[in-house]
């Protein structure tokens, strides 16, 4: 005597097939939120506590990265501009805009700003803004087009996969080290010929070993 | 062969005569870690078999009433949670500059040159800060007590600068006060003071060596003509002074050259552990002593000692004899180098020991030196004076100076003075600096109840500690990396101390309180200094020297000057006739000494010395009564029984620990524990050994009474952690066959070569890092273990977990005996992680969280590691250390300012290990690509290679023929542990070569001292 039911297959077959449809749903649904930039924060402006914009002390005034970010090219970390950097100008030039406000409250108090950090590495990542800058990475090609940016954001998505595409294949990114710092640099047509004859030139070996970065 | 106790079926009794009758009967040299290793008792085994033999038994299902299912159960979730923990977002984080540009760019570290007072005298060091905070302490080169390295004291002094538990607030009568309220109080006890030319007023102090707060006591002496300054240390120099003035009539120091000296006897002197220059001492006997092949020939050293320490172990010809004794050998050795001295009767061991020391002695003349320990009676060092003095030894080995510190008379009796004169009610006001008298003054003084009689006591120290507690005032001090100030080192060296950052918590130093006593408003340490060096040098380009000695961390020209003396003959043999009725006293001897990590107490809320495993007997976290395997046989006695002892008249109550190496009937006690306020990590530990210290016998005395008692302790002793098996780990030899044949090493075991394998072999094209340790330059005094955890950020557990086998250094000293119980041969073996090119934990690795990069470096991934602990399981070197709960202190602030930033701080569940100091080997490669240049050998140094007295350690490129470890590895001693297994380690051990003396063994037939490494 049969004791299920014929409909028992298909109950039986919707629980597996489904339990495991579920399974990996869930499992593609994590990986993509987890992708997605209300993780990452890939493209996401961040409010500032002061409203600078890159975009005009960069392209407008042509003020250089390095002005404020002194020890990109020495160091780990590139520099944040201490207050008395903006009062060097604002002291003269908009010196009494509430936009500055936050800044002359600052310099007043001597109580530093506390800019939000738009591109925020995990604690297990050791990251070196000199050896890329002296290697010919250019600041767009990881933070874009800055210059063109009011209110900063992430411009990649920071992943480790986007890490290990220039660390893999370098020669589709660098440029001469004297075009690090232009905002407008566009890679030439030869850019493959041009990014080997670099790699040569400059001794460019980037490392894909755990320990490059992580230690 | 062990019986395991009825009374306590956990505890495995020790059969000692069975393994004595067991060495015996073994042919050739058989090396082992510890008694338990070599009675093969469950506890070992235990270790041998799992290295964190415990963890199975971290949820005991009767105790915790966690059944199967709730385990189930709870690693399903926890492994749900685990996974959805990753999914987390990174929280917002804030960046803050600085308001003004600072001088230094963030993100630059610095090092700036002080020197670290070890006991009063000056120890140079460079210190690196990283955004203002001093994080790690280097040795300065051009200093002649560091000559570069450091020492585990120096290394571990920058965790005391951050300890939560340091006095953070003034006290009076133990509640909080504030400056001017005290700064108001001392003012109107000195006006009066004044008005009686400062009859009352006292002013106890450590060991000092400054020249400032040496002119400052001047001024303080001219404006109160009658107060008095009294000097108290535990760590003096009394003996040694006193056995000088003695002999020649002077107060004088003797500087030891050991890179000067073909034959070194010691006699109780731990020259290599303690002591103002131990670190030049153990870098100028490494360097003296470098196998060189046929033509080595090396020096010899002897060591008689009641206290098994690295310097008996560095030894080429060892003696365990009681404190007791050494006073008859001294004489011996006197008579037989041709002093008119007697010579008193000795066993028959001990006459051959001291003919054959003679022999060499006279045979090295000019070349040879007796030193003493502080421990024995000024009559020993006045013989050891005569004797250096008669064998010409003291132009170059041995050098006389003045002393460096600025007492001018002993300790003991400084000390003694002043509580006699408290207890006369003569002492109206006392300023104690930086000294804790209550808990260290000799015993018979009575100086708690003497301090009692004085209206106002004021304490200046690191700690609220049990000084503080009883004094009208507490003031916290500041730490030396928070002050300025000067030291001098024994050669009288000067180095100007600077600040590192500003004291964290107000701490004043005791330059400021004298300023303080002098009536300055606002007493400040940099004026005083640079006052007192104005003076010395001259307004004429001051500022350029005082730039120029800041900057070197030496002041030139301080060096003092070889002091001229003539030996005393007739005191002399006065001396040795005085010693005669010493020595050949029976019963139980107790000796005390400071402990070798915590000191004699100071440093005993430091977690990083807490557990550091002591030298020879490998315990941390507690002392000891340390006893002879022969006299633990007599008394039935077993490790961890707790014992009364009674000395003196004094009762004392602390577990055994048998020793072997330790002299029979002689009981080693380590001052420095039983501390009942020294902060959270010291308080309560281990037993206080200095009620029986007196000043009568400041290091050891007879007639102790032993009682065992039905108690056990349990001690966290880590000599059988990550146990090797067999296996010719270490090797050494002779010095004859080493002459005979320099690549012995290399023939005790069969290494495969490098084409055994089934796949094709990793070509290392850039950098193939590797690292050569010396076995026989290497002394094992830890120092690299506890630089290695400044370095790394590695954390501190505890004696419960330590005693699990889960202490987290990532190096350890392996220590072996071969030998005799009684008196075997020592050997060091610092283990770290191998970096194998074939690495047997890479294979096992479920996650690819430990890989091999293209350098040969051996990485762990902490972000990938899950925790299995596969990895650690299958390393036979046992160097992988696993965090099983949060060992890494995430929450105390203090503590967050010490880490060193380029390391990452671990979590729970994360397999770790050592890295060869990656980020060193990645700034030093970055420096060097960003320069456009090649990497010059010796640009990356590792934090234990760095930190190494002896010069054991050397790292670099194996792919340059030209680097230093490349040529060590080229060395014939060179030998990988375990190659056998074809793990390729990248690090390789250079084998030791002792240099007995062959008088000695002419009868040994069985050759104990060839080669060593069979078993």
């Amino acid at each position: 005597m049969q004791v299920f039911h014929r409909s028992t297959n298909v109950l039986s077959r919707v629980t597996i097939f489904g339990g495991l449809l579920i399974v990996a749903a869930s499992f593609y649904l994590l990986a993509t939120v987890n992708a997605s930039p209300w993780v990452s924060r890939q493209g996401v402006a961040r409010e500032q506590p002061v409203q600078f914009s890159h975009r005009h002390h960069a392209k407008e005034l042509g003020i250089d990265c390095r002005y404020c970010h002194t020890t990109v090219e020495e160091l780990a970390y590139a520099g944040m501009p201490p207050t008395q950097t903006c009062i060097n100008c604002h002291a003269q030039i908009w010196s009494d805009s509430p936009y500055l406000e936050p800044v002359r409250a600052s310099w007043r108090d001597e109580k530093p700003i506390e800019w939000t950090k738009v591109y925020d590495l995990p604690g297990y990542v050791y990251f070196d803004h000199s050896a890329h800058v002296t290697k010919g990475v250019g600041c767009t090609s990881c933070h874009g087009n800055v210059d063109e940016q009011n209110v900063l954001w992430q411009e990649p998505s920071l992943h480790m996969e986007w890490c290990l595409n220039c660390h893999r294949e370098p020669e589709k990114y660098v440029r001469p080290p004297s075009e690090v710092f232009n905002m407008d640099w566009e890679p030439p047509a030869d850019q493959l010929r041009l990014g080997l004859e670099l790699i040569k030139l400059n001794d460019i070996e980037p490392r894909e070993d755990c320990g490059a970065c992580h230690r | 062969m062990p019986a395991t106790d009825e009374k306590d079926p956990g505890v495995t009794r020790l059969d000692l005569a069975a393994l004595r009758s067991r060495l015996e009967e073994t042919s050739g040299p058989e090396y082992w870690r510890s008694l338990d290793a070599l009675a093969e008792t469950p506890e070992f085994e235990d270790f041998l078999h799992a290295e964190f033999p415990r963890q199975a038994a971290a949820l005991p299902e009767a105790s915790s009433g966690v059944a199967r299912r709730d385990f189930l159960k709870l690693l399903g979730a926890s492994l749900a949670f685990a996974g959805a923990s990753a999914c987390t977002r990174q929280p917002t984080e804030k960046i803050v500059p600085a308001v003004k540009a600072p001088e230094e760019a963030p993100g630059r570290p610095l090092s700036f040159a002080t020197a670290f007072p070890s006991a009063g005298y000056g120890m140079g060091l460079l210190v690196e800060s990283h955004e203002g905070r001093p994080t790690k302490i280097e040795g300065n080169p051009e200093h002649p007590a560091s000559l570069g390295a450091t020492d585990v004291i120096g290394q571990a002094s920058i965790l005391t600068l951050y300890d939560p538990d340091r006095s953070q607030v003034i006290r009076n009568v133990n509640e909080v006060s504030s400056w001017d309220g005290f700064a108001a109080e001392i003012r109107a006890i000195l006006e009066s003071e004044e008005r009686r030319e400062g009859e009352g007023l006292r002013i106890l102090l450590g060991a000092v060596t400054s020249p400032t707060i040496e002119s400052r006591l001047d001024e303080i002496r001219s404006r109160f003509p009658r107060a008095q300054i009294h000097f108290w240390q535990t760590e003096n120099r009394d003996h040694a002074r006193a056995g000088a003035t003695l002999a020649t009539g002077r107060r004088l120091d003797a500087i030891l050259s050991p890179r000067q000296t073909s034959v070194l006897v010691s006699l109780d002197e731990d020259f290599l552990g303690t002591g103002p220059d131990r670190v030049r001492h153990i870098r100028e006997w490494s360097r003296r002593r470098r196998p060189s092949g046929p033509d080595y020939d090396p020096p010899r050293l002897y060591v008689a000692e009641s206290v098994h320490t690295i310097s008996g172990a560095a030894a080429d010809e060892r003696l365990a004899v009681r404190a007791a004794d050494v006073s008859s050998l001294a004489r011996a050795i006197a008579h037989h180098v041709g002093l008119p001295v007697e010579s008193p009767a000795l066993s028959d061991a001990h006459t051959r020991w001291v003919k054959a020391v003679a022999e060499d002695l006279t045979r090295n003349r000019g070349a040879g030196a007796v030193i003493v320990g502080e421990g024995q009676a000024p009559e020993v060092h006045a013989l050891a004076w005569a004797i250096n003095h008669h064998l010409g030894n003291m132009e170059g080995p041995i050098e006389a100076v003045a002393p460096s510190t600025i007492d001018d008379a002993a300790m003991g009796e400084s000390i003694r003075a002043l509580a006699r004169d408290m207890r006369a009610g003569k002492v109206e006001a006392l300023f104690m600096l930086g000294v804790n008298p209550i808990y260290d003054a000799p015993s018979d003084l009575g100086f708690a109840d003497a301090l009692a009689s004085v209206t106002h006591t004021i304490h200046l120290g690191l700690y609220a500690d049990e000084t503080a507690r009883v004094s009208r005032w507490h003031v916290p001090a500041a730490h030396y990396l928070e002050s300025w100030g000067d030291v001098r080192s024994l050669d009288g060296t000067a180095t100007l101390q600077q600040p590192l950052i500003a004291p964290l918590y107000d701490g004043k130093s005791a330059l400021e309180i004298l300023g303080l006593i002098l009536g300055e408003a606002r007493p400040s340490g940099h004026k005083a200094l640079r006052a007192h060096w104005q003076k010395e040098w001259g307004e004429p380009g001051f500022e350029a020297s005082w730039e120029q000695a800041l900057h070197d961390g030496v002041v030139v020209k301080t060096r003092s000057a070889t002091a001229s003396f003539r030996i005393d003959r007739e005191a002399v043999r006065n001396a040795a006739s005085a010693l005669a009725g010493a020595g050949g006293v029976d019963g139980l001897e107790v000796t005390y000494r400071p402990h070798p990590t915590v000191g004699d107490g100071s440093y005993a809320n430091n977690g990083w010395l807490q557990e550091c495993p002591t030298p020879m007997a490998k315990l941390t976290w507690d002392n000891v009564v340390l006893v002879a395997p022969a006299t633990a046989e007599r008394l039935e006695l077993q490790n961890q029984d707790v014992v009364e002892l009674e000395v003196g008249g004094a009762m004392l109550r602390g577990p055994v620990w048998i020793l072997p190496g330790q002299p029979e009937d002689s009981l080693g006690l380590q001052l420095g524990y039983g501390r009942t306020r020294a902060g959270k990590v010291g308080t309560g530990r281990g037993f206080d050994v200095y009620p029986i210290k007196t000043t009568s016998a400041p290091a050891f005395q007879t007639g102790a009474r032993l009682t065992k008692t039905d108690e056990t302790a349990r001690l966290a002793c880590t000599q059988d952690h990550g146990t090797l098996e067999g296996r010719h780990v270490v090797r050494f030899a002779d010095v004859d066959t080493y002459r005979r044949d320099p690549a012995f090493a290399q023939h005790m075991a069969h290494e495969p070569s490098i084409d055994d394998t089934l796949y094709p072999n990793y070509e290392y094209k850039g950098h193939a890092w590797g690292m050569a340790i010396d076995l026989d330059a290497c002394v094992g005094c830890n120092a690299c273990l506890v630089a290695c955890q400044s370095e790394n950020n590695i954390p501190v557990v505890g004696p419960e977990q330590v005693a699990m086998g889960r202490e987290m250094h990532w190096m350890r000293i392996d220590r072996y005996w071969t030998g005799d119980l009684d008196e075997p041969d020592t050997h060091h073996q610092p283990m770290l992680c191998q970096h194998c090119e074939r690495a047997p934990c890479e294979v096992v690795c479920p996650v690819n969280a430990t890989v091999h990069d293209g350098e040969g470096l051996n990485l762990m991934v902490y972000n990938r590691c899950v925790g299995t602990r596969y990895c650690s399981n299958n390393c036979p070197y046992k160097v992988r250390r696993f965090n099983f709960h949060l060992y890494a202190d995430w929450d105390t602030e203090s503590l967050k300012l010490q880490r060193n930033p380029d390391v990452t701080v671990r979590s729970r569940g994360v397999m770790e290990k050592c890295t060869y100091c990656i980020q060193r080997i990645n700034h030093g490669r970055n420096e060097a690509k960003k320069d456009g240049r090649t990497l010059q050998d010796g640009e990356i140094v590792t934090a234990c290679q760095q930190v190494c007295p002896a010069d054991a350690i050397v790292f670099g490129d194996l792919n340059d023929p030209e680097s230093e470890v490349a040529k060590r590895k080229a060395d014939p001693r060179n030998y990988s542990v375990l190659g056998e297994l074809n793990t390729r380690p990248r690090t390789t051990y250079l084998a030791s070569v002792k240099n007995p003396n062959p008088a000695l063994h002419e009868d040994d037939e069985s050759d104990s001292h060839g080669t060593g490494g069979h078993s």
